[in-house]
């Protein structure tokens, strides 16, 4: 019955808000009346677009130099090199029909979607199981889960890849399913614990008097309550396999079998001056997906970053 | 008579004997250990496994394609002689530590300022995230470019300023390799720092402030004595994880340097990958890998430390 204080949230507010604060709870408007404009144009708003126009700028590099015709790239001073008037598709046409760019692509996503979907559904029952069952145990082994959390693949890759051989996963897209759940699984545990435990005990407790299973409870009510937090879980899971590097490297050999963050660094790397425009068209083009992905999931990504943290 | 002798007796064994499978289907216990299962598979077998096979290895001298045997701690010994090893704990001391700092300091300051009021506040918190959203690789790569030793646009600016005369060689020169590489790592960690600070920050009731400036409180002052206690748990398990994957951190160094130049810029963890797969010793690669070990469990304990203070702050431990 520890429960009982948070079984008092509103449910509509459980489920049309991804990110819930406490802030604006006493109605106070804030203070920023107080301040100027002059005062605020300095001490505000300067040091903020400086800050954001160094954090976009590398990716308006990357795009202008993925639309820039060759020559213009490397000469800098006959041609403003901030801006280009003759854009050009042809880096993309290249990436897209003379390399092997698409099934990069493929792969990623493939091994992306295949990972996130099989760490969902464990995390899914693992979360259910430590929230709502409390077996004996149960808190030992959140707590394992979130120290699994803090174990970085840069110390796992090695006897991994040993394993991997063992298993005759070696240089197989199913070396790296079965390897990023290990990243994703403690991460979304943790998530959803944390949004499986905002929902109504009593709802539970009245479907197990109407004689419903836990497995239909789990399907039935808390699965349908908890989908922000599904997409959160998901789209972040999403994109840490993309993201996902060292694995990916040390465990794939075959040019066609690789991820696109791999791929590039690997195939396209050779040393020709004039590599640059596809390079970063292909940096570009494997950063894309993300961030429409993103775009339409702001506020999901932002409660996935700070709900992993805050729990 | 012998029916009402039966009769009662099987009534009651009828209520007291649940069936094993009943035990296994309805039991808290055993329903809790079914549905950890598929996540216990996972983390066992690639995790937990690994993570002892690692240490394992790190004591016998495995090749690539060979069965290693036991050499108790010589993989060890060996290191604490290389200087190489010793110079990428150095680099990997001074990039965490230099980066965390600054990554910190940079993303408090911009949590604080997306907390202010302003027109396209959701858009402005909506491109800070960029950063962290796009494959570190890949925007590794577009500071490959904007670092390139002839076509640098920071070098042609600064030229065009007439700041200086020659091109800086930023990814070729030890200093500027490892001024550049920390760079894009605090580019690439300020925004997850900034946003996670923010959640944090929008918890303070603006009321608090108002109080104080009511008492005549000072910004500085508003900022130690309200923003900064009542942000110290999040800030400590928020620098834990930053800590933890710069001090891990690969892909960046390999997407940009690859460890060079003359090793100037290897961390622990890109030379345990040039040792272990590039040249193939396994055995060598898991000792460098499992020296990160006590790094990170130094870093855990502020981390549950961290939390710990977290619950005590609350009043209460919630579960």
């Amino acid at each position: 019955m520890t429960d009982l204080p948070t079984s008092r949230i509103d449910l509509k507010a459980v489920l049309h808000s991804s990110a819930p604060t406490v802030a604006k709870d006493d109605h106070s408007e804030g203070m920023s009346y107080l301040h100027s404009v002059p005062r605020r144009m300095v001490t505000l708003y300067l040091p903020l677009s400086i800050i954001v126009v160094i954090l976009i700028f590398p990716f308006y590099w990357m795009g202008l130099t993925a639309i820039k015709p060759d020559e213009q790239l490397l000469d800098l001073d006959k041609y403003n090199p901030f801006w280009t008037w003759n854009p050009t598709f042809k880096h993309f046409y290249k990436l897209l029909f003379e390399s092997h760019y698409p099934m990069w692509l493929w792969n990623t996503m493939y091994v992306a979607v295949c990972a996130t979907i099989l760490s969902i559904i464990a995390s899914v029952l693992a979360a259910y199981a430590i929230v709502r069952l409390r077996y004996k145990g149960a808190n030992l082994v959140g707590g394992l889960i979130f120290l699994a959390y803090l174990v970085p693949p840069s110390i796992l890759f090695i006897p991994l890849a040993t394993v991997v051989f063992q298993y005759g996963l070696f240089d197989s897209p199913m070396a790296l399913i079965l390897t990023y759940p290990t990243i994703l699984i403690p991460f979304s545990t943790w998530l959803l614990m944390g949004y499986f435990k905002t929902i109504p005990f009593e709802l539970e407790e009245c479907a197990l008097i109407d004689g419903a299973s836990r497995w239909q409870i789990l399907i039935k009510i808390v699965l349908p309550l908890a989908i922000p937090g599904l997409i959160s879980a998901f789209i972040f899971c999403f994109t840490l396999c993309w993201n996902e590097f060292i694995y990916a490297l040390t465990f794939l050999q075959s040019t066609s079998n690789k991820t696109v963050p791999v791929a590039i660094v690997n195939e396209f790397v050779d040393g020709d001056i004039y590599r640059w425009g596809s390079l970063m068209a292909g940096a570009l083009a494997g950063s894309l997906p993300l961030v429409i992905l993103y775009a339409f999931f702001v506020e999901h990504y932002v409660s996935a970053m700070t709900g992993a943290v805050k729990e | 008579m012998a029916d009402i002798a039966i009769a009662p007796r099987r009534a009651k064994t009828e209520i007291r004997e649940a069936s094993a499978w009943d035990q296994l289907k309805h039991n808290r216990n055993w329903l809790g250990f079914w549905f950890m299962v598929p996540a216990l598979v996972f983390l066992i077998f690639f995790l937990a496994y690994p993570l002892g096979l690692g240490i394992w290895l790190s004591f016998t001298d495995t090749r690539i394609g060979r069965v290693g045997a036991f050499v108790g701690t010589e993989n060890y010994e060996w290191l604490w002689d290389d200087a190489i090893f010793w110079l990428s704990v150095f680099n990997t001391l001074l990039y965490t530590f230099v980066a965390s700092a600054i990554k910190f300091g940079i993303g408090l300051y911009l949590a604080l300022l997306l907390n202010e009021n302003m027109p396209f506040k959701a858009m402005l918190r909506a491109l800070v995230l960029i950063p962290f959203i796009v494959p570190t690789v890949l925007s590794a790569l577009a500071f490959w470019w904007i670092f390139d030793s002839q076509f640098s646009i920071i070098s042609w600016s600064l030229k065009q300023m007439g700041l200086i005369t020659e091109n800086i060689n930023f990814l070729g020169d030890t200093t500027w390799a490892r001024i550049c590489v920390i760079f894009a790592n605090i580019w690439r960690g300020v925004p997850f720092v900034a946003i996670t600070l923010l959640a944090g920050l929008q918890t303070v009731s603006p009321s608090l402030y108002e109080a104080a400036t009511l008492d005549g409180a000072t910004r500085w002052q508003m900022f130690r004595h309200i923003t900064y206690p009542l942000l110290t748990p999040i800030i400590a398990v928020v620098m834990t994880f930053s800590v933890l994957f710069t001090f891990t951190d690969f892909q960046l160094i390999w997407a940009m340097t690859r460890g060079g130049p003359v090793n100037a810029t290897h961390l622990m963890a890109t030379l345990s990958y040039q040792r272990a797969i590039i040249a193939g010793q396994l055995g060598e690669g898991a000792a460098i890998a499992s020296a990160m070990i006590p790094f990170l469990l130094a870093a855990i304990m502020v981390s549950w430390f961290g939390l710990q203070r977290r619950k005590w702050q609350q009043g209460e431990s919630n579960d």
